[in-house]
């Protein structure tokens, strides 16, 4: 585990607040009409971590969702699978052996999800036990406890060791920007996830209003665009949490597509964590393809 | 595509690659909601007038060198029937209450507010600026002027207190072709607002929204005359000016034209407000928000293909953080979408005419030849049309031309400085003077730098955001009088000593 850095290392240059809004909304205004749309609404869903965080998810809940993320609409073969699904580290034996044979990743949240506020040991076994479970990727959250007190050390070491905990596993690094609040403070929370090793910058665990945002997502791909351009290293970006429309989603695409570029335009490498927009995705594809609307009926509650 | 970073990490610097994944198709406005006529008249005294000239010029798309319409050239007989309308109107116009004049320019300003996809689509093709543009800033702050103006017209008295607000007469106003409807709007609202009436010829080049202004005039059934429109050329703007029965001018445009129409005007005891040219400094210090600044800069020269008075044309970037700063803009300016200007997601549209785009080339070359280092994005041009892609100059010196000389185009000059004392001599040492830019973090050194900026308006992390109450205006060659708020309104009235309060 890499030594604890100075404070110094975790300076971060100032953002200005109404500036970034501003290119965020400029570029929410993107029309995306044709196979353009169609191509970034396939995308989406091969970009989903369909996920499901609640106190009372089941194995049966959960095999539900992984075969939505397996085939989202059978009946239709140009429909690609879903990135991953996203559960508790208790329903990771259930996820992987739903999801045996599949291209699906099973993402585990872990280090006392959602709030974090336990001790970093039972954050560790947490994370070691789901990936022992068969959980490829980790969802962490970060301690914003420590990070809004200014122990910038220690939110950076305890990422450090969760990476280890992780292994083969790719780490991703929830910010909670909901509760950082301003600007400056995700940007700094960025440079540390970066500089821990964390494999994605996540905005939102989900449970705190406001999720994502245009703007955070933003500011997150400039961090993460600039790591590359100084390591050569790609950081993912994953916008989790209050997405639910298509229109949504391809807003999140064109600040990728044109802030980090192809690089970033992959699965591999941009995530949405969501649970309802996969069926306003699907609505929006067969809106397209037969011409008018279907029911909500007609796509799987899951 | 994550094995292409990794290869390009193998092979060194990485960089980032854009476009290849994912393109966007085509999407144009519509422009099946609205018809342009074949020829327009001179509006006069509330109707269509035929020139007495009986000539009449091309206006053109220019991002396709095709004729939209042609248009009447006035000559000086009917320079003289347009004053002497607003003359007739004046009487019964400016007697009227101040709150029946309000009623008026609300309802052209809802008028217009109901109409904004016609005229932002109008002043588009007219004008070669991209649609996003027009629809989001031209049309909305056209329409805000005239709202704005409307709630001051019931309240002159308090504006100013102790005093007599007392309308001129017969205003005439001459305006360019960068803004053309909202340099309508700027020009007119407050002289109806005051009670004055007006005689206003818009650019040669871009006619057509302001005489479809006048039908929403109609429509709000404003009373003839209070506002005459008349086009032509820059005779035509000359006869207009040297028309004895004005009582102010009020131009925006060059600064050789306002030398001109200064001259013209001289001694004859009438008002003149001038808005002219500018070469804005745009400061950034290395405590900025880097990444919001390259944006700031981006939206100060490249907004409007830089044809804006207060474009931020001279960026003076603090030494440190020089490299860094303009290795990001040229990365953010790859990615500026240059074409269709009727597409919604086009950025920069097209070079307003021939001569413009002759103007920026020499200057260009003359920056070129002088030795400084022409950077240009490397995007596509269509092939008619006039075009320009986003370019910017690093090496510069203060005694370049493209330093000192107003190109009215996409074109950065980058300059540094090593201390706020260098940054404000260098930003000063300018003959014009209209607006300014800085980027710090640092509230005290913003408030240290406003002082000592010699332009009259002066933006703060941010630039080129218009507001109907805030003054504009310029110091030097960049001209004088305000437009906008409570100070723009000044310059159209007569101050009478009235009664002291009590």
């Amino acid at each position: 585990m890499p030594h604890s850095l100075s404070p110094v290392e975790f300076r971060v240059p100032p953002v200005c607040a109404v500036a970034l809004e501003t290119r965020a909304a400029d570029l929410a205004t993107r029309s995306l009409k044709k196979q353009a749309k169609l191509q970034g609404l396939r995308l989406a869903i091969a970009m989903m971590d369909l996920t499901t965080l609640e106190g009372m998810d089941s194995p049966g809940k959960v095999r539900q969702l992984c075969q939505k993320a397996m085939r989202p609409l059978p009946q239709r073969s140009d429909v690609p699978s879903c990135a991953a699904v996203c559960v508790y580290p208790d329903l990771v034996e259930t996820a992987v052996e739903a999801l045996r044979g599949s291209t699906v990743q099973v993402a585990s949240v872990a280090t006392g999800f959602p709030a974090g506020r336990t001790d970093r040991a039972t954050k560790l076994r947490e994370v070691q036990l789901a990936v022992a479970a068969g959980a490829t990727e980790i969802d962490m959250v970060i301690d914003r406890g420590a990070f809004l007190s200014g122990r910038y050390g220690k939110v950076y070491d305890e990422i450090c060791a969760v990476k280890e905990a992780c292994g083969a596993a790719h780490l991703k690094v929830i910010l909670e920007t909901g509760e950082l609040k301003t600007y400056d403070n995700i940007r700094r929370a960025c440079r540390i996830a970066l500089l821990a090793g964390g494999d994605f910058l996540k905005t939102s665990t989900g449970k705190v209003t406001p999720a994502s945002t245009l703007p955070v997502v933003l500011l997150m791909l400039e961090a993460a665009r600039d790591h590359y351009l100084e390591t050569g290293r790609i950081v993912g970006v994953k916008a989790a949490g209050g997405i639910r429309t298509s229109k949504d989603a391809l807003r999140y695409l064109v600040l990728v597509n044109e802030t980090c570029g192809d690089l970033w335009m992959t699965p591999q490498w941009f995530r949405f964590g969501a649970s309802s927009l996969l069926n306003d995705v699907l609505l929006q594809l067969e809106k397209d393809r037969t011409g008018r609307y279907q029911r909500p009926v007609d796509f799987s509650a899951d | 595509m994550a094995k292409n970073g990794e290869k390009q990490q193998a092979t060194g610097t990485p960089e980032l690659v854009f476009g290849g994944v994912w393109k966007y198709d085509p999407a144009p406005e519509s422009t099946e909601h609205f018809t342009i006529a074949p020829r327009y008249e001179l509006f006069v005294g509330g109707e269509w007038k035929a020139p007495k000239t009986g000539k009449y010029f091309a206006t053109i798309d220019p991002a396709t060198e095709k004729p939209l319409s042609e248009v009447a050239l006035a000559g000086d007989k009917d320079v003289d029937a347009a004053v002497k309308a607003a003359q007739k109107a004046f009487p019964a116009w400016s007697k009227l209450s101040g709150e029946d004049r309000g009623r008026y320019l609300f309802r052209i300003a809802r008028i217009l507010l109901e109409r904004a996809r016609e005229f932002a689509c109008l002043e588009t093709l007219d004008n070669g600026k991209p649609i996003k543009e027009t629809r989001d800033v031209d049309v909305p702050l056209a329409a805000q002027h005239f709202f704005y103006h409307a709630g001051w017209a019931d309240k002159l008295d308090l504006l100013f207190p102790g005093q007599t607000p007392e309308p001129l007469g017969v205003i005439g106003q001459v305006i360019p072709w960068n803004f053309p409807l909202l340099m309508a709007a700027w020009k007119i609202a407050p002289a109806l607002a005051a009670g004055n009436c007006v005689v206003l010829k818009p650019a040669e080049t871009s006619p057509l929204t302001a005489l479809r202004l006048c039908e929403v005039f109609q429509q709000a059934g404003l009373p003839a005359g209070v506002v005459n429109i008349i086009t032509g050329d820059g005779k035509t703007g000359a006869a207009l000016v040297r028309h004895p029965g004005l009582a102010k001018v009020a131009f925006t445009g060059s600064t050789e034209v306002g030398k001109e129409i200064q001259r013209a005007v001289a001694g004859r005891g009438i008002e003149l407000t001038l808005e002219l040219g500018g070469k804005a400094a745009h400061l950034v210090f290395e405590d900025a928000a880097i990444d919001q600044a390259v944006e700031g800069v981006v939206r100060g020269i490249f907004f409007n293909q830089g044809h804006v008075c207060c474009a931020g044309s001279r960026l003076l970037v603090q030494e440190s953080v020089h490299d860094l700063f303009v290795q990001k803009l040229q990365r953010r300016m790859a990615r500026i979408r240059v074409g269709n200007p009727m597409d919604k997601n086009t950025d920069m549209g097209a070079i307003h005419s021939a001569a413009q785009l002759a103007r920026i080339r020499e200057l260009v070359a003359a920056g070129v030849e002088g030795g400084a280092n022409l950077h240009q994005s490397a995007c596509e041009l269509p092939k008619k049309g006039f075009w320009f892609p986003p370019s910017l100059f690093t090496e510069v010196a203060m005694s370049h031309r493209i330093a000192r000389e107003e190109v009215f185009g996409p074109v950065l000059a980058v300059l540094t400085f090593r201390t706020p004392e260098e940054a404000v001599e260098k930003a000063n040492n300018t003959s014009y003077g209209l607006s300014a830019g800085i980027w710090t973090d640092k509230g005290a050194r913003i408030l240290w730098l406003a002082e000592r900026m010699k332009a009259g308006v002066v933006w703060n992390n941010t630039y080129n955001r218009f507001d109907a109450a805030s003054p504009f205006g310029g110091y030097k060659e960049s001209g004088f009088g305000r437009e906008g708020g409570r100070q723009g309104l000044r310059a159209y009235v007569r101050l009478a000593g009235g009664l002291l309060p009590g």
